[in-house]
C-alpha cells in the first residue's frame, strides 16, 4: 500500500487538488450568486434573498435543491448531440481554466513533499487559458443553434460575434504585462512585479499598463458575456437568449460556468495588473501582516453577535460556531507566526479576487447594455486599437531602457 | 508501450476519427464540430512533442478563432443538413486509385522510418517559447516580415471585395 502510495504520489496528490478545487469553486458559485442578488438588492434599496436562513445565506442551496428536481424538457426538434454537448462544454471548459491558476507563493511541506498551491504550473499558463477561453465560445454558439428556436439563435450568433471581436483585443492587452515579465508562467508573471518589495502596491503592473488593464478588464467583461456586453441573452429582447430552451440542470450549468468565468477573469485581473499574491503594502510594514487576524476576529465576534439574534437552528448554532471558528483562525495567525506568513499570499490574492467580482456585480447594478452596434464600433475601434498602441508603447519603453 | 506512445495513438486516433467524421457527416455544424475535434487533437500531439506554444496557438487561432467563424457562417446561413449525391464519375476512376496510390506511398515512408514515428511518439523536452522567438525574429525574420506581408494583402482584397460589393 505504501509502495503504490509513493509510486503514484503526483497523481494522488493532483488527483485530491482537483476535487477540492472543484469543491471549493462550485460552493463559491453557489455563493456568488447570494452575493451578486444581495448586493445588487442594496444597490437598488431592496432585501434581496433573506427568507431562507438569516441573510437568505440558505439561499444557494433551495436554488440548487430546485435546479436539481424540476422537470428537464427537451424541446422537439432540437438537434440532440449538439444541444446536450453544449452546456456540458461550457462547463467543463470554465472549470478547466481554473487549474491553470497559481493560489500562493510558497509550497506546503506535508508527508516530506512540497506540494503547490493550484493544480498545474504551466510555462504557458496565460496562452492555455486564452485557448480554453477561445474553445468555450461553442458553448454559448452550439447552444443557441441546436436549441432550434429563433431566440436561441440569435443569442448564439451575437456570442460568437462578440467572442471574434473582443478575443483580438483580450489578447493584445496583456501582450504589454508579458512583454514586462519576459515569460507566459502566471508564477513568473507576479514574481516581476515583486522585482521592488520596497515599493509595494507602486510596483504593481497596473500603474505601467493602465491602457492594457482597461482594454483587458473590458473585453474580459465581454468574453464572459456579462454586463453591459450580455446581448447573447439579453433579457428585453432575446426572452433568455442562447439558453432559453433549456432548463434544469442544464440551465445551472450554464450559469456555473458563467460564474466560473468571473472568478478566473477576477483571479487573471489581479495576477496580471494587481500583484496577485503581493501584499500592497512595502515590505518593511510588518504589521500590515496582522491584517487577516484584525479582520477575520472582529468579523467573527459580529457573526457570533448576529447569529444569536436569530431563533432558529442556523442562526442560533451554526452562524456562532462558524463565527466562532473564524475567531479561532484569527487568533492562531497571531499565535503562530508562521502559519500567518504562509497566509499572506492567497489572503491578498483571495481579497483582490473578492474585490474584482464585488466589481463585476457593481457594473451589473450600475451600467446599462449596450447597443449591439456600439458594442462591434467599441471593440474593433477603440479596444483594439489602444491595445495595440499599448503594445508599440511598452515595447519602446523597454527598448529605450535597455532591459 | 510506453505512456507517451500510448497517448500518441489515442490522440492520432481520435484526429482520423474526426476526420473521417467530418466527411461523412451531413450536417454543416457536426462537419465543423469534427473539424475541432481533428484541431485539438493535433494540438495534443504537438503538446506531446514538446511544442508547448505551438499546442497553445493552434487551439487559440485554429480551433478558436477560424473555426468560430465558420460556425458563425454556418448559422448565419442556416444551412440545413446537404443532401447526399452520386459520387461524380471523375472521382470513381481517377480518385479512388489516386488515393489508394497516396495511401501506399505515406505507407511506405511510414514503414521505411520507423525511427521518425518513434520520434513523433517521443516525450519531448518542452521547447522554451524564447527560442522559438529567436528562430522567428532574428533568423528568419525575412520570410516572416514576408508572410505577414502577404496576410496584409490577403486581408486588404478581402476588403476591397466587400466593398466593391456594397457599392
Amino acid at each position: 500500500m505504501t509502495d503504490f502510495l509513493a509510486l503514484h504520489a503526483e497523481i494522488i496528490i493532483t488527483l485530491v487538488k482537483i476535487v477540492l478545487l472543484l469543491f471549493i469553486v462550485l460552493t463559491v458559485n453557489a455563493y456568488l450568486t447570494w452575493f451578486e442578488r444581495k448586493v445588487v438588492a442594496h444597490m437598488q434599496t431592496r432585501w434581496g434573498p433573506h427568507r431562507v436562513g438569516p441573510h437568505g445565506l440558505l439561499q444557494p442551496l433551495a436554488d440548487g435543491a430546485k435546479f436539481l428536481l424540476k422537470e428537464d424538457p427537451t424541446p422537439e426538434g432540437v438537434d440532440k448531440f449538439t444541444y446536450f454537448l453544449a452546456p456540458l462544454m461550457a462547463l467543463t471548459l470554465a472549470l478547466t481554466s481554473i487549474a491553470i491558476l497559481p493560489f500562493g507563493p510558497n509550497p506546503i511541506h506535508i508527508f516530506g513533499r512540497d506540494i503547490f498551491l493550484g493544480i498545474v504550473d504551466l510555462n504557458i499558463g496565460i496562452l492555455a487559458l486564452f485557448a480554453i477561453t477561445a474553445l468555450s465560445v461553442y458553448g454559448a454558439a452550439l447552444a443557441g443553434w441546436s436549441s432550434n428556436s429563433k431566440y436561441p439563435l440569435l443569442g448564439g450568433l451575437r456570442s460568437s460575434a462578440q467572442m471574434i471581436s473582443y478575443e483580438l483585443a483580450l489578447t493584445m492587452s496583456v501582450v504589454g504585462v508579458l512583454l514586462m515579465a519576459g515569460s507566459f508562467s502566471l508564477r513568473d508573471i507576479i514574481n516581476a512585479q515583486a522585482a521592488h518589495p520596497e515599493r509595494g502596491i507602486l510596483g504593481w503592473n497596473v500603474f505601467p499598463q493602465i491602457l492594457g488593464f482597461l482594454c483587458f478588464f473590458t473585453a474580459a467583461t465581454a468574453e464572459t458575456n456579462r454586463i453591459p456586453f450580455d446581448l447573447a441573452e439579453a433579457e428585453s429582447e432575446l426572452v433568455a437568449g442562447f439558453h432559453t430552451e433549456y432548463a434544469s440542470f442544464k440551465f445551472a450549468m450554464f450559469f456555473i460556468a458563467e460564474y466560473t468565468s468571473m472568478i478566473t477573469i477576477s483571479a487573471l485581473c489581479s495576477i496580471m495588473f494587481f500583484g496577485g499574491w503581493l501584499s500592497p503594502f512595502p515590505a518593511s510594514w510588518t504589521f500590515a501582516h496582522y491584517l487577516p487576524s484584525a479582520i477575520l476576529i472582529p468579523f467573527g465576534l459580529w457573526v457570533i453577535w448576529d447569529g444569536i439574534r436569530y431563533e432558529t437552528i442556523f442562526g442560533r448554532i451554526i452562524l456562532p460556531g462558524v463565527g466562532a471558528v473564524m475567531a479561532l483562525i484569527g487568533a492562531l495567525l497571531i499565535v503562530f507566526p508562521f502559519i500567518n506568513e504562509f497566509i499572506q499570499g492567497p489572503f491578498w490574492l483571495l481579497g483582490k479576487i473578492l474585490f474584482f467580482l464585488f466589481f463585476y456585480v457593481w457594473m451589473r447594478g450600475t451600467l446599462p447594455r449596450f447597443r449591439y452596434d456600439q458594442l462591434m464600433s467599441f471593440g474593433w475601434k477603440l479596444l483594439l486599437p489602444v491595445s495595440l498602441a499599448n503594445v508599440v508603447i511598452t515595447a519602446v519603453v523597454i527598448m529605450v531602457r535597455g532591459h | 508501450m510506453n505512456a507517451p506512445l500510448i497517448i500518441f495513438f489515442v490522440l492520432a486516433a481520435i484526429a482520423i476519427m474526426g476526420a473521417v467524421n467530418l466527411i461523412l457527416q451531413s450536417h454543416p455544424i457536426h462537419c465543423a464540430l469534427s473539424l475541432i475535434v481533428v484541431m485539438v487533437a493535433l494540438a495534443g500531439l504537438y503538446l506531446l512533442m514538446g511544442a508547448e506554444f505551438v499546442a497553445a496557438v493552434q487551439i487559440i487561432v485554429y480551433g478558436g478563432a477560424i473555426m468560430v467563424l465558420f460556425v458563425f457562417v454556418i448559422m448565419l446561413l442556416n444551412a440545413g443538413a446537404e443532401e447526399r449525391t452520386n459520387i461524380s464519375r471523375l472521382a470513381g476512376i481517377a480518385g479512388l486509385p489516386l488515393a489508394i496510390v497516396l495511401m501506399g506511398f505515406i505507407a511506405a515512408a511510414v514503414a521505411q522510418s520507423t525511427d521518425r514515428v518513434q520520434a513523433a511518439a517521443q516525450l519531448g523536452a518542452p521547447a522554451p517559447t524564447k527560442a522559438l522567438a529567436g528562430l522567428l525574429f532574428q533568423e528568419f525574420v525575412y520570410p516572416f516580415e514576408l508572410t505577414s506581408f502577404l496576410i496584409l494583402v490577403a486581408i486588404l482584397g478581402a476588403i476591397v471585395l466587400a466593398q466593391r460589393e456594397k457599392n
